[in-house]
């Protein structure tokens, strides 16, 4: 029987872009268990909502992470037209869809770069991240920011996007799907990748299920768990598919990734179709004052944005339960028993948003 | 992968090459914000709006300021403004050290008349 020995793993390490720590309890190569600590990078968002409005508060719930930006803006925004009883027009609805499946697909297309540099295919991630720079360019032509967007408003959306763009938009989108079927052609066949994903990793559905997985680490296990079957935004007027794989490894988890980016861009597509004319918001009379909770998918799975109002300008309480957070004790279970050398890999395909989980 | 390899070959870096060729901000990028002092009213409804407390209005001695280490450029300012004196540019103010800090602040003051005063 070998000695245990502990390997901090994180706060600071190559293949981790966020700031999380383990101690990993290995025997030889073996990890027998793992003890995470989060709260490197807390920022005390959540906080906020006792110093300032309920309408500037979108703008802290914009800033509560960089690649799902767009999604805690729409959840929080949602929340708040919930409690208040606002009617958002149906074209603001589209657009925040379009938004949201833009920010879905360039999240995915950064995972394939940070996952292909985490299994030391560098440059694999940087043809990853070359593509994401046409979502990137996209935003900024149509909301003025490229990571941190600020178009989603409490009553609908700042900015419009015109026929011609949105028609710019699709062509783009498919010139980029072409060269993402030749980047995931890679992640799909390579050997190398194959070797280093198929069968690591592994979450039965019975055990996704009872952890509490979210998003595609839920989906690559069987569990068909997709909050845009809520029918939230315009999701409810399109096409929407939950991408389901069953084999729950590391391997399962990226397929799922590849299919949802391809399904996003689909969903992007539809919805260019469908949008309806109209006006894109409406004015927002009084103050919130009950609770809500609402319910949407992030890139990696679903955020849950509680909003509590008493009748004044500043919100009561403003709570967060984020996709990561409750991928941790899944995570802590798949570490069990996995290669040393598999974790950082384990650690990826889980897509942890580190700056989401603490706010 | 043969194909990607003579497209990277062939088609030179993805990159900008930055002296030589700066990149292009569109139209509604959000820069930084920049005040039209002569027409401004001096109604105070831009630092009420802002998010981060960055504006500062003074009517008594027409003065207008902002802290651009503060400003988020969330544009709110811009589409608040009754008159329409604000403008969102689509460049960045220029980086600065915290040493400067006091240059942040930048500050627009209406040149009263000598008949007003």
């Amino acid at each position: 029987m070998a000695r245990k020995n502990i390997i901090p793993f994180g706060p600071q390490h190559p293949v981790l872009p966020e700031p999380i720590h383990f101690d990993l309890v290995t025997e030889d190569e073996k990890v027998v268990d793992a003890l995470p600590s989060i709260s490197y990078v807390h920022r005390g968002l959540e906080r906020l909502v006792e110093k300032r409005d309920f309408v500037d508060m979108v703008h802290v719930a914009d800033r509560i992470c960089g690649l799902c930006s767009f999604m805690h803006c729409l959840g929080y925004c949602q929340a708040v037209e919930a409690i208040m009883k606002i009617e958002v027009p149906e074209r603001a609805l589209y657009l925040r869809s379009i938004w949201a499946e833009l920010s879905r697909v360039h999240s995915h297309i950064f995972w394939f770069g940070a996952a292909a540099d985490a299994f030391g295919f560098e440059s694999l991630f940087m043809q990853s991240l070359r593509l994401r720079e046409t979502v990137l360019d996209i935003f900024e032509e149509t909301t003025g920011g490229r990571v941190i967007l600020g178009v989603c408003k409490v009553g609908g959306v700042r900015r419009d996007i015109s026929t011609e763009t949105l028609k710019g938009i699709v062509s783009r989108l498919n010139s980029l799907k072409v060269q993402l079927d030749e980047l995931s052609a890679v992640f799909i066949n390579d050997y190398s990748i194959k070797h280093r994903l198929v069968g690591v990793g592994y979450i039965s559905k019975e055990d996704a299920y009872t952890l509490g997985c979210v998003g595609p680490m839920a989906r690559a296990s069987g569990l068909a768990l997709d909050m845009r079957a809520l029918g939230y935004a315009a999701y409810k007027y399109l096409d929407v598919e939950p991408m389901v794989e069953s084999a729950g490894d590391c391997y399962a988890r990226c397929l799922v990734r590849i299919r949802e980016t391809f399904h996003s861009i689909d969903l992007v597509r539809q919805a260019t179709g469908k949008i309806p004319e109209g006006p894109v918001d409406v004015k927002v009379k009084g103050t919130p004052n009950g609770e809500y909770f609402s319910r949407v998918e992030q890139p990696r799975g679903e955020v849950i944005h509680y909003v509590k109002g008493n009748g004044s300008k500043i919100l009561q309480r403003f709570r967060v339960r984020v996709p990561t957070f409750s991928n941790i004790p899944a995570m802590i279970k798949v570490l069990k028993g996995s290669e040393v050398a598999d974790v950082p890999n384990i650690i990826l395909t889980l897509d942890p948003c580190i700056s989401c989980t603490e706010r | 992968m043969t194909k990607t390899v003579t497209k990277n070959l062939l088609s030179g870096p993805a990159t900008l090459m930055y002296p030589k060729r700066k990149r292009t901000f569109t139209a509604i990028t959000r820069g930084r914000v920049e005040v039209d002092i002569d027409r401004c009213i001096f109604c105070g409804l831009c630092s009420r709006r802002c998010p981060t407390y960055a504006i500062k209005v003074t009517k008594d001695c027409k003065e207008w300021q902002i802290d651009r280490l503060k400003c988020c450029s969330c544009n709110l300012c811009v589409e608040i403004c009754p008159v329409k004196c604000l403008s969102m540019e689509n460049q960045y103010s220029p980086a600065l050290t915290l040493a400067e800090k006091a240059a942040a602040i930048y500050t627009a003051r209406k040149v009263v008349e000598a008949s007003s005063k």
